[in-house]
């Protein structure tokens, strides 16, 4: 008999090791041929395609979710512990031979996506829902950094002027010297602006998507977090894009087909009905409410101008923090910056007051992240403990979307916490009297701020409040299941790296 | 790269009142061989995979284990403990606990002699060489013998 097992267990250094030795000399003290794929932190010998395909049954001993796991799509399939493999290798290995036996598997199982195995047992919904947003957080991190800091640097060298550079980057490009400081600047906030534009939605939802229906829940995934930006929806529409994509995928994958069709199901028969039925659900059905809310929010903010400054502040600040970046948020820095432009022209500083909130309070959620992470590293995983430290930059460059892997990770503990900061921000900014003439730039045009000591210490405490909420929510009401799942991520994550 | 074992990270009679203390104990050796830069950072790491799942096997072994940048190469500290310490195992208390270490990040290059030391603690004849050793330089050498990257 032909065998093939990966082995898998979280830390990736031990568990895995012992299963794949128990399981090779089982299978060999049985007579059998078997090789085994160790996905472990040493290093995984891959199985090669004529290896699977020759084999007769497949164990899969792991403790966290296979990779490429639908390579065995169609083979009889033992799946147990990785401790289980270790203490009674022997065992494993009979069922196995026993199942091969039996013939061909006639369950449809294309792929097995619920991650069962990664989650202790008897953990909720919630806890579920929690792993797959860490997945696709996971999978974002990259992209923020990577994104945040060119746009950060950007206005590091270049000012905050250097966003001029997208308005005709053809014309930018064929003009660029290599010797021009200016020219790397803008070359670096173009980058960093596709980045954010063009991938943290869809990198967000898709990978959302693929923890919960494997690949083919990418397709769906990714054109829900497209779809997401075309209607102004931001992250948290990703969030919801992404999830019900990865449900869409799963509920196809679990019609019973065929078996001549079951072999494209993966490859095309998901990935085209789900795409379809998703991007149906968030282009026409989400699209709507979420444009009639934006018009909504826009003429209320209008309304407001006249009164309180302060609760006005107090609102900005509310609306900057809550979806970063999202249509909320979009319709609080648009009335800034369309301010801005009509302050121009007139002696009025309200508008150059309101610009002033809205950056302090943009700034606020990265800054107060990277702090919670830094005064209780043991409340985050390991990936948002590596975020922190970008966010401390992005934070102080006013790219409030450092927030979002935190926010998109822990949604319900974060988003208040970050919320209340950012108000206790706008309203002191507005207090305070503040100006600001220049649309974004954060510390980098802080010398353009009126009275800037006060601006900063507006900042510091929004950012030390939201910080010190988003620490007791954590702490409070964090459960086991949930730290598990964060050390698994991390082992996942850091063991493949 | 240094030996994965050395005399000092042997405790052949090791005695604790529970897994914690055991490990607590083992990783000391790690820290005063100069491997671990951050006991307390170290035992949080191993604390946390720990609770996960329990790390004791059947057939008397304890393997708490974790990647942690507070150790600075692979390490194993092995503590040997006739009484038996717990370590969740359905079969009864472990009687080899090794304690293993492993640097956070980096390549995987350097974690292959953990893999290889892992792929030995299933023999029967290693466990049993582990259980007979008189002094800590059989252990070493042992270690040295057995424990070969393929």
């Amino acid at each position: 008999m032909k065998i093939v097992a990966v082995t898998s267990c979280p830390t990736g250094i031990a568990h895995t090791y012992m299963a794949a030795e128990a399981l090779e000399e089982a299978g060999r003290a049985g007579g059998h041929e078997i090789d085994v794929e160790t996905q472990g932190a040493a290093g995984a010998a891959t199985l090669a395609d004529e290896v699977i395909g020759a084999a007769d049954v497949v164990i899969l001993a792991a403790d966290v979710e296979v990779r490429n796991r639908e390579r065995f799509a169609g083979k009889p399939t033992v799946t147990v512990s990785v401790k289980r493999a270790i203490n009674d290798a022997v065992g494993v290995v009979a069922e196995a031979v026993r199942l091969a036996a039996a013939g061909p598997s006639d369950r449809p199982e294309v792929i097995r996506t619920e991650p069962a195995a990664k989650l202790p047992a008897g953990a909720g919904t919630g806890t579920q829902v929690r792993g797959w947003l860490m997945t696709g957080v996971s999978y974002l991190i990259p992209f923020v950094a990577a994104g945040g800091i060119l746009i950060a640097l950007s206005f590091m060298i270049g000012g905050y002027e250097i966003v001029g550079v997208k308005a005709d980057i053809p014309g930018f490009l064929d003009s660029f010297s290599v010797f021009s400081g200016h020219d790397w600047a803008g070359l670096m906030f173009i980058l960093g602006d596709g980045i954010f534009g063009t991938f943290l939605l869809p990198v967000l939802a898709g990978f959302i998507a693929y923890a919960i229906a494997d690949r083919p829940g990418l397709a769906p995934g990714f054109v829900a977090g497209w779809a997401a930006g075309v209607i102004g929806a931001g992250f948290l529409g990703a969030i919801v894009g992404g999830l019900t994509g990865g449900l869409i995928a799963l509920a196809i994958a679990r019609i019973k087909v065929p078996s001549a069709v079951r072999g494209v199901m993966p490859v095309v028969v998901i990935p085209l009905f789900a795409s379809l039925i998703n991007g149906f659900l968030m282009l026409v059905v989400v699209g709507k409410p979420i444009a009639t809310v934006t018009d909504g929010l826009n003429n209320w903010l209008s309304s407001l101008a006249g009164g309180s400054l302060i609760l006005l502040g107090i609102i900005l600040g509310l609306m900057m923090a809550f979806d970063m970046g999202g249509p909320v948020n979009k319709v609080a820095y648009a009335f800034a910056v369309t301010g801005l432009a009509e302050a121009a022209t007139s002696a009025s500083s309200t508008q150059l007051q309101v610009m002033a909130t809205v950056m302090a309070a943009g700034m606020v959620p990265p800054l107060a992240l990277a702090l919670a992470t830094v005064v209780r590293p043991g409340l985050f995983s390991r990936a948002e403990r590596e975020n922190g430290k970008a966010a401390w930059l992005l934070g102080a460059s006013f790219i409030t979307e450092g927030a979002i892997p935190f926010a998109a990770g822990d949604p319900l503990r974060v988003i208040p916490s970050i919320m209340a900061g950012s108000a206790l921000t706008g309203g002191l900014v507005m207090a305070f009297g503040n100006e600001l003439r220049a649309p974004h730039g954060g510390v980098w045009v802080f010398g353009l701020v009126t009275d800037w000591p006060l601006y900063v210490v507006a900042v510091a405490a929004g950012t030390a409040l939201a910080a010190a909420l988003v620490i007791l929510l954590k702490a409070g009401t964090r459960s086991k299941d949930e730290a598990v799942l964060e050390a698994q991520e991390d082992a996942q994550l850091f063991a493949t790296a | 790269m240094s030996d994965l074992i050395t005399t000092a990270l042997v405790d052949l009679d090791l005695s604790a009142a529970d897994k914690d203390a055991a490990t607590r104990r083992l990783a000391e050796l790690v820290h005063a061989e100069g491997r671990c830069t951050d006991l307390d950072v170290f035992l949080a790491d191993v604390q946390a995979r720990e609770q996960q799942m329990p790390t004791g096997l059947e057939g008397g072994i304890g393997i708490p284990h974790a990647r942690s940048k507070s150790v600075t190469e692979p390490t194993v500290a092995f503590g040997r403990a006739p009484a038996g310490i717990d370590f969740g195992a359905s079969d009864g208390p472990a009687h080899l606990i090794f304690l293993i270490a492993a640097p956070d990040g980096g390549g995987d290059a350097h974690l292959q002699v953990l893999a290889a030391l892992a792929r030995r603690l299933v023999h029967a004849s290693f466990k049993e060489a582990l259980m007979n050793a008189n002094d800590a330089s059989d252990v070493v050498d042992l270690f040295k013998r057995e424990v070969v990257v393929k």
